[in-house]
């Protein structure tokens, strides 16, 4: 799993939808890998508006990542193509193989494997 | 033709062999690449997106928004959702270069509000149509669906989801829970009255200029028909008029003389309303 995927993914029990805390889940015993990919400028400029700054801030602090930021990069500083490289490296390349991902809200825990997640929930939580 | 959905519910369906089968025979690969094209030819994006692929399988779709040319606005960024293991493990063999969720998409769709450019969906949706289990129905889960999908789509997005409907049942029970979860929806059919007629369900997300229709997507485009039962439906009612009326009797008789049999000669009473008698 991506990290920018990490940053639009959320619990999906019923109950959570309502709740601020089931965003974002929290990785746990997560292994990485870094996987190269085309950089694509555009792509970041096109999602950044999107990107839930606090949230990206947290989960890179879980991964072990040196601290982002306080604030997103806006405006001028899409310009700089540092910026962007750095980002399309920690958003795109940076893959999460093998871990948990636990819910703030409901505690449950989605298991990653081979760096897919397991959504599947039993029918009672659906 | 054999419908898999009759068979066994999708995850036990597609097996190790079957995902194998599937994503080899060359005869499907070429099916999926067209429907995928046409389908990224309807959602008309001009910059790399980030894109929801809903039954993913084995990255098939995939493949082809990854490898989209710049020129084409591509290539874009994709997570997958399948909810067949086997599926998953065939595109992690093949190096598929999407995020990759096992999920069923009838649970709903679990992404925060307005994160999704676009979905894509190529012969998934009518797996909705089936519960397997006796506490889901499928009204239930399509609407989980596609509310779910409705929400994580951005202001202005659009999605083109592919889709075998059995019959008409169905295909007004699919396109009826899309409208109903807030879609701007309409239907797309390639090669109809065909062995290979193909559906594609349109769907906007507010704005995007299209006014709540979606005949605005397949404008400019070639060879498309547009049939808007609703537009059809309100001319109709204008030309017939009341019965009764002089525009009726002269149809009514019309007809008759069509038929042969003997039909007064029209003049300038015919029709005519009398006066109010007391």
């Amino acid at each position: 799993m991506k990290v920018i995927t990490a940053n639009f993914v959320t619990c999906s029990v019923k109950e959570c939808k309502t709740s601020p805390s089931a965003f974002p889940l929290h990785f746990h015993d997560a292994e990485l890998e870094m996987q190269e990919l085309d950089f694509q400028p555009e792509f970041i400029r096109n999602v950044l508006p999107r990107i839930d700054w606090e949230a990206l801030r947290v989960t890179a602090n879980e991964l072990g990542f040196p601290s982002l930021p306080e604030s997103k990069p806006e405006g001028e500083a899409l310009d700089d193509e540092q910026t962007l490289k750095d980002l399309h490296r920690l958003l795109l390349e940076t893959q999460v193989m093998e871990g948990r991902l636990i819910c703030g809200n409901c505690s449950h825990e989605y298991v990653l494997k081979e760096g897919i997640a397991n959504f599947l929930l039993p029918s009672h939580l659906v | 033709m054999s419908r898999p959905e009759d068979i066994l519910p999708p995850d036990l369906f597609y097996n190790d062999n079957e995902s194998r089968k599937y994503t080899t025979s060359s005869r499907i690969r070429n099916i999926q690449a067209d429907m995928t094209n046409r389908a990224l030819e309807l959602l008309k994006l001009t910059s790399p997106s980030l894109i929801l692929d809903v039954g993913c399988g084995s990255g098939l779709s995939g493949e082809i928004l990854s490898q989209e040319s710049p020129e084409d606005g591509g290539p874009h960024v994709w997570v997958g959702m399948d909810i067949s293991p086997s599926m998953l493990d065939v595109a992690l063999q093949r190096e598929v270069e999407g995020d990759l969720f096992l999920a069923d998409i009838g649970q709903g769709v679990p992404f925060r509000p307005g994160s999704f450019d676009a979905a894509i969906s190529i012969s998934a949706i009518q797996w909705l149509c089936n519960a397997e289990t006796s506490d889901v129905s499928p009204e239930g889960r399509l609407k989980r669906f596609f509310e779910g999908l409705y929400a994580s789509l951005r202001r202005g997005g659009r999605a083109v989801c592919q889709f075998y409907p059995k019959n008409d049942i169905q295909r007004s029970m699919i396109s009826g829970a899309a409208i109903k979860a807030g879609f701007g929806a309409g239907i797309l059919e390639d090669d109809p009255g065909t062995k290979n007629s193909k559906l594609y369900l349109v769907l906007t997300v507010g704005g995007g200029g299209l006014q709540g229709d979606i005949t605005g997507v397949v404008n400019g485009m070639e060879d498309v028909n547009v049939l808007d039962a609703r537009r059809k439906a309100q001319e109709l009612k204008g030309a017939r008029g009341r019965k009764g009326d002089k525009a009726w009797i002269m149809k009514k008789k019309e007809q008759m003389e069509r038929k042969g049999k003997v039909v007064k000669q029209n003049s300038k009473y015919t029709g005519r309303k009398r006066r109010v008698a007391f």
